[in-house]
């Protein structure tokens, strides 16, 4: 009866453990993103702030018109961030150096390995070879753990819709244009030529090439090239990023990283524990006849034993 | 209810009022009382006018919700997606009710079978916990609608919230198996009590690697934001291990929280085994508590100095940390190792509070408080957030005390083979014995029906 016990017991916990997901060991290992993945490249020495980039972002993706016009500098009095109503905004930061201020171009950055896309439990993003990390919102049940994910603050929530709130965010036009071999309408409006599109790899030589011509226009680090695993969206500047307002403790490994150590420790809980406490119970009881027995076990229940 | 039992009303505690007569169903649910007398009694309490009022407040903004949407009832923030609900209500509720497979482990695996008289009120608590947890995720959810999505339509099977969504809703039918022990027995149906007795050992084992990985799993999801969360609150190594660990003393801390709230307030309900073993088991949890707490406060440090964390202790965010860890770690240790020699249990129960509350701060401080601490303002709840909170809250605590008003948790059921005054009358008879006598007694018997 006991070894029955045991074996049943051991039996409906490996059916339990089985339910438990597999662990994301297989996805690990670094990814340096896909060979022919697009990306941009935002040179912010050439940007005037003229907010022509949000006017195209707005139209191409039809949200609702803004409060203030695009052509409205006050926006520029305070730090602004993306929402469900602007996939991408421009910021103007006073720089240490005394000079001009420098304004900075906000959106998605597309990752070669997002955040947003290992923390989701639904799958609702894909990188696409292409580069664009592009969302789902039929799956997306919002628990908005991608928004916690980000490094860059950058997913936004439609809060305000009680029956079908979706995450709101840049996905580098990829329905529109870039599926068809188009740049994002950003790109394509830019009147200072301050956004460049093409394959990551070859704007990644094109920043450094634009530093070594003009070593005094620039700070020397493209950002993006290796923070956070690589970005598909690059920026050049005059001064070091932080000045501009672009994280540079995030580090070059990508979010993933972090949680493997507990991802790795998954199927080891799984596989070890059954036996770990099976054996524990044994010993336990060991000399005990009616070890698993309950005193509250009916009298006839226990003469049966 | 102790004014009605002194005159004479009789509690429902095994299947048959009188010798050939069952209760009905509706008399179980009043508690053996008229209907006139139930109302009545309900009424004098005070507590329950209360209730009323958060619900009367409460209901209708839980409601408008689902049919304004969440910025109706948050500030709709999108750099602090996580507010309340989550925050208090499943980052703080999960670790209070790992008490389920704490005790389950005590008692059925390593056959501390003196702890049995709690093991009901930790399974209990467990089951009731997680529920209300998953109560506040279904709120707080955009689409609440689609929660089973990660089980049948779209898998996310690399995410941390993945694991944490399989192991809760699995734990949650092994728990909801355990406590349909009592149920069973409540509505008496001896096939149920059968079946799942069989599958107990199973059941427990399968409990502790469910509640090892997803109360590491909750930690875990902090390590998705290394930039945001405060790095004193942070440990991309550490993080899953500070979240179970701390869960220990947390469940086994709500347990006696629990057992002191009612002991004050429904102590009819006690039987005279739960009475007299009390203080004993309660002596019990707090040992196991305080290995737990030192545990913690020892791989708390750790992780500090894995990281050589220690020039934030200079800062703001450090002085709030060494708090977090006085009032919810280092006083309660102090405070259980003084109490537990001198067996003083007011300070025994008070210092169990003091961790219950020191947990739940702990949750918020990773989730709310130090969350985003390099960005420039912090986010205050709106009002309705907390009103909701509150109420699910009331209606955890209704929830509760309905099912220990009825259900065998703090007494034995009595059957016709075993009567419960059995018992009674054998640790009157051998009051030294109260520790084991209810394994001995069995022992007793098991020998007298093997013998012949």
């Amino acid at each position: 009866m006991k070894r029955r016990d045991f074996l049943k017991g051991c039996l409906i916990s490996g059916a339990a453990a089985s339910l438990g997901p597999p662990s994301k060991s297989w996805a690990v290992g670094s990814f340096e993103g896909y060979p022919d993945a697009m990306g941009v490249l935002v040179d912010t020495t050439r940007c005037i702030g003229c907010r022509s980039c949000e006017a195209a972002c707005n139209k191409e993706q039809n949200l609702p018109e803004p409060q203030l016009p695009f052509d409205d500098t006050s926006v520029f009095e305070e730090k602004r961030r993306t929402t469900e109503n602007a996939y991408t905004v421009v910021n103007r930061y006073e720089t240490k150096d005394g000079q001009k201020p420098s304004y900075r171009k906000m959106q998605c950055n597309h990752c070669n390995e997002p955040a947003c896309l290992t923390s989701c439990f639904v799958n609702a993003y894909t990188k696409t070879k292409e580069g664009a990390v592009i969302y789902n919102g039929k799956v997306c049940v919002g628990c908005r753990t991608c928004m916690v994910a980000c490094p860059f603050n950058i997913p936004a929530y439609s809060y305000s819709s009680a029956f079908g709130p979706v995450i709101k965010k840049c996905v580098l036009c990829y329905h529109t244009r870039l599926k068809f071999g188009r740049p994002p309408a950003c790109v394509e409006i830019c009147p200072r030529e301050a956004l460049t599109f093409g394959l990551r790899k070859d704007l990644i030589k094109i920043g450094h090439e634009r530093i070594r011509a003009t070593p005094d226009r620039y700070f020397d680090h493209i950002y993006g090239e290796n923070e956070l695993g690589g970005t598909s969206w690059l920026y050049l500047s005059r001064v070091p990023a932080e000045q501009i307002g672009l994280d540079e403790t995030v580090g070059n490994e990508p979010i993933i990283s972090n949680v493997k150590e507990f991802l790795g420790m998954v199927p080891m809980v799984l596989t070890i524990w059954p036996a770990l406490f099976t054996g524990f119970h044994l010993l336990a009881t060991r000399n005990k006849e009616h070890g698993d027995d309950h005193h509250n076990h009916s009298e006839q229940e226990d003469g049966k034993k | 209810m102790k004014k009605l039992i002194a005159h004479g009303a009789i509690t429902v505690d095994s299947l048959e009022k009188s010798p050939g007569r069952r209760w009905t169903i509706m008399e179980k649910l009043f508690l053996g009382l008229s209907f006139q007398q139930y109302i009545t009694q309900a009424l004098r309490n005070p507590l329950n006018w209360i209730f009323a009022l958060i619900f009367a407040v409460g209901i209708p903004i839980i409601l408008g919700r689902f049919f304004f949407g969440l910025s109706w009832v948050t500030h709709s923030s999108n750099d602090y997606p996580w507010g309340l609900f989550l925050g208090f209500g499943l980052f703080g509720m999960v670790p209070l009710s790992s008490s389920g497979f704490l005790l389950g482990t005590a008692c059925e695996i390593f056959g501390r079978h003196d702890l049995e008289p709690m093991e009901r009120l930790g399974l209990l608590n467990g089951l009731l916990g997680y529920f209300f947890a998953v109560v506040f995720l279904m709120i707080d959810l955009g689409q609440p609608w689609r929660l089973p999505y990660p089980m049948v339509v779209a898998f996310g099977p690399a995410a941390v919230l993945f694991l944490v969504a399989w192991h809760v809703s699995t734990y949650l039918s092994v728990q909801i198996a355990e406590v349909s022990k009592s149920f069973f027995e409540w509505i008496g149906f001896p096939i149920g009590i059968r079946a799942i007795r069989k599958i107990t050992l199973g059941l427990t084992v399968s409990g502790i690697i469910l509640s090892t990985l997803h109360q590491g799993a909750l930690g875990a999801l902090f390590t998705y934001a290394p930039g945001k969360v405060h790095p004193l609150w942070y440990s991309s190594s550490f993080q899953w291990i500070h979240f179970f660990v701390s869960s220990i003393p947390g469940g086994l801390c709500m347990v006696i929280a629990v057992s002191t709230i009612a002991g004050k307030t429904m102590s009819w309900r006690f039987d005279k085994r739960f009475k007299d073993s009390l203080d004993r088991i309660t002596i019990s949890l707090a040992k196991g508590a305080s290995m737990g707490l030192a545990t913690y406060l020892t791989i708390k440090l750790m992780s500090i100095a894995h990281d050589n964390k220690w020039a934030y202790f200079a800062t703001g965010w450090g002085k709030w940390y060494l708090v977090e860890i006085c009032i919810g770690v280092i006083l309660p240790m102090a405070l259980f190792a003084y109490a537990i020699r001198h067996k003083k249990m007011a300070i025994i129960r008070f210092s169990a509070f003091l961790v219950v509350v020191g947990i739940i701060l702990n949750r918020l401080n990773t989730s709310m408080f130090t969350f985003n601490w390099k960005l420039s303002y912090r986010e205050i709840p709106h009002w309705r957030e907390i009103v909701i909170c509150v109420t699910v809250y009331a209606i955890y605590i209704v929830v509760y005390r309905f099912i220990l008003y009825r259900l065998p948790i703090f007494y034995q059921w009595r059957t016709e083979e075993e009567p419960a005054l059995a018992y009674a009358a054998e640790t009157c008879e051998e009051p030294a014995l109260a520790y084991a006598t209810g394994t001995e007694s069995t022992a007793l018997r098991n020998t007298d029906a093997v013998a012949p």
